[in-house]
């Protein structure tokens, strides 16, 4: 039997940095100096904050290149940047900045956002804290997602994919560690794309996919026993 | 006094239960609110809620309100304008006026705020209070709820002498945020669902409302709350709407509050009367400052809500109208932006062409009202409501005593 789970929470506050980008040539260079925290705002912070979900464009530098400049081969290339495929933020960034070079390269004029349009660059702190809530077994887990918080599932399941050296959710990581075969469920959570759903959406993903697991395990139990 | 358990049932346990545990680490904190009116205007409106739910959360929270007399007031009132770009000309005997008066109230509350853990001071009319209060113990924050993206550059240097000392600034779009040496914290603000503005109504209440200020049942109803200010374009409002019925007939209600530090609210409702002129479709009402649940009716009667403001701090009548399933048509400024998403919750307008355009289509379109009305009130639900807001201060709180750590593990 290994350790439980240990449920944590989190909360993000936004911070503007007070640099702006009024055309692709600036974004690129605000780019380079910026903070390592605003890359983490702009592709990861945006799941939990105040902000209108837009299916087609996960990440601020895609929506800007859409919203701001008009640019749809940048916004759509921008867009198949998942932050998980990269080590750590300076390799994020560099991706970001190859993007964009390449965009600079391929166009004849400087694309320019009108004047109330500019990319503020932000960026977040994040505060950790732990429930005190322990969960012994893959079933409480299981019972227990549908009603943990929004910031909760943020935390453990996106935020966990940078934080962790093999970038699997805490979930995952939690249940290779429990000494007995739980890779159908692993590879089932690793299969949830959770860029294109709202935290809601993906809390109920996952419950579905714990529940479903739990109540199949006891199902062949039964038919074992029969 | 709500608790906070009975916002449970709208926004669920969970997020009752992250702020209950984000508060523990905060047990006993004393932290002071300051502003100008206890009555009228959005900033009052969130103090009413957010001082007792702090209380009952084991923060010792208390709300103060600076006192001053007319040339105060009109000093302030002078900045608010200037700060949204006015050029405007204050004398220097105002300016004595604001300074006077706030060493005054920090006399009177010098105690309090010295020994305050937090201390929330809000808008430019209480700003001063940092410098005259030198011997504070405490992290003292201070909060814009002002669209300054864009000042009369005279007011905001004045202004930033007494800003420039606080550990950290609220603001509530990235646009407003000045440049300042401390970080700069950005939180939209929120509307509290069970308020008398925000809650249910029975349907009798919503009805005799209707009956009260004449209004046809049979004709669509376009509503525009808020105060009657020059920078809500009353004037542009009542233009888009003779635009429009041209084409569809309906009503338009211009309804404002009035508040105590507004002394220019009179001068633009003459104003409006004179253009409503003896139009029956035009509705131009001056409600008093606690006519909350009439506010709450108009915005229920209507079929679509305009908010044509020309500046806009963030608009909580849209945030308002959006909780009750309404589209809005709103100014594409400052808050507005941020929440009404052109096509899906709403529609951003810049002239009062553009809102005729746009009431036009809506009314052509009832369907679309019905859509955008279930997005917009899901889109409130997440992001605008009051706990939000208070989570947010409560993790500002935390996170300003950890310096500028990007993340903050608590134990």
């Amino acid at each position: 039997m290994g350790e439980p789970f240990s449920v944590k929470d989190c909360a993000l506050l936004t911070l503007a940095t007070g640099k702006k980008a009024q055309n692709l040539q600036e974004l690129r260079d605000r780019i380079i100096t910026a903070h390592p925290g605003s890359i983490y705002y702009h592709f990861w912070g945006g799941m939990l904050r105040s902000s209108f979900d837009d299916p087609e464009y996960p990440n601020d530098f895609a929506v800007w290149a859409w919203r701001g400049i008009h640019d749809a081969p940048l916004a759509e290339r921008l867009a198949l940047i998942d932050p998980s495929d990269y080590a750590d933020l300076e390799n994020l960034r560099q991706e970001v900045i190859d993007v964009i070079e390449q965009r600079l390269d391929e166009t004849e004029h400087i694309p320019w956002a009108q004047k109330d349009h500019q990319f503020h660059l932000m960026r977040s702190q994040i505060v950790i804290f732990d429930t005190d809530i322990r969960l012994h077994d893959v079933e409480s887990l299981a019972r227990y997602i549908q009603r943990c918080s929004r910031s909760s599932i943020f935390y453990h399941f996106i935020d966990s994919r940078r934080r962790t050296a093999s970038r699997h959710d805490d979930f995952s990581e939690w249940l290779m560690g429990l000494g007995e075969d739980h890779s159908l469920l692993i590879d089932t959570l690793a299969a949830i794309d959770p860029f294109f759903s709202t935290l809601t959406e993906l809390r109920e993903e996952i419950a579905q996919a714990m529940i479903h697991y739990v109540d199949r395990g006891k199902s062949d139990a039964i038919s074992g026993r029969i | 006094m709500r608790s906070l358990e009975e916002y449970s049932p709208i926004v669920g346990e969970d997020v009752i239960d992250q702020i209950r545990q984000l508060a523990r680490v905060l047990q006993g904190a004393k932290i002071v609110h300051v502003n100008s009116t206890r009555e009228g205007g959005g900033v009052a409106e969130i103090l009413h809620w957010l001082v007792p739910l702090k209380q009952q959360l084991g923060l010792e929270a208390s709300w103060e309100v600076i006192k001053g007399g007319q040339a105060f007031y009109e000093c302030t009132k002078s900045f608010h304008n200037g700060l949204q770009g006015n050029h405007v000309q204050i004398p220097e005997s105002l300016f004595k006026a604001y300074e006077e008066t706030n060493r005054q109230n920090v006399e009177e509350l010098r105690d309090k705020l010295a020994s305050a853990d937090f201390v929330f001071i809000h808008d430019p009319q209480p700003a001063p209070f940092l410098k005259a209060c030198p011997e504070r113990k405490g992290k003292w924050i201070w909060r814009c709820h002002i669209d300054v993206s864009h000042p009369f550059r005279p007011v905001w240097k004045y202004l930033r002498e007494y800003v420039v000392g606080y550990d950290a600034s609220i603001w509530s779009l990235a646009d407003f945020a000045q440049p300042l040496p401390h970080p700069t914290f950005l939180i939209p603000p929120s509307i509290d669902p069970l308020s008398e503005k925000n809650m249910d109504l029975p349907a009798e209440e919503i009805e005799a409302i209707r009956q009260e200020f004449n209004l046809n049942p049979d004709r669509p109803v376009i509503v525009q709350v808020s105060r009657f200010d020059r920078f809500k374009d009353p004037l542009g409002v009542i233009q888009a709407c003779r635009l429009a019925k041209n084409y569809t007939p309906f009503q338009l209600v211009l309804a404002g509050g009035g508040a105590t530090d507004d002394p220019e609210g009179a001068r633009i409702y003459y104003e409006v009367m004179e253009a409503a002129g003896a139009d029956p479709d035009i509705h131009a009402l001056l409600l008093p400052p606690d006519a909350h649940r009439t506010i709450n009716g108009l915005q229920r009667l209507a079929d679509i809500v305009l908010q044509k403001s020309t500046r806009e701090g963030f608009g909580l009548t849209v945030t308002e109208a959006m909780w009750k399933g309404k589209p809005v048509i709103g100014g594409n400024t400052g808050g507005i932006r941020l929440q009404v998403v052109n096509h899906h919750t709403g529609f951003l307008v810049n002239t009062p062409e553009g809102a005729s355009n746009r009431i036009r289509y809506l009314l052509k379109h009832r369907a679309k009202i019905d859509e955008m009305g279930r997005k917009a009130k899901q889109f409130a639900l997440e992001y605008f409501l009051l706990t939000r807001h208070l989570r947010e201060y409560l993790t500002l709180m935390v996170a300003i005593t950890h310096a500028s750590e990007e993340r903050i593990e608590l134990s």
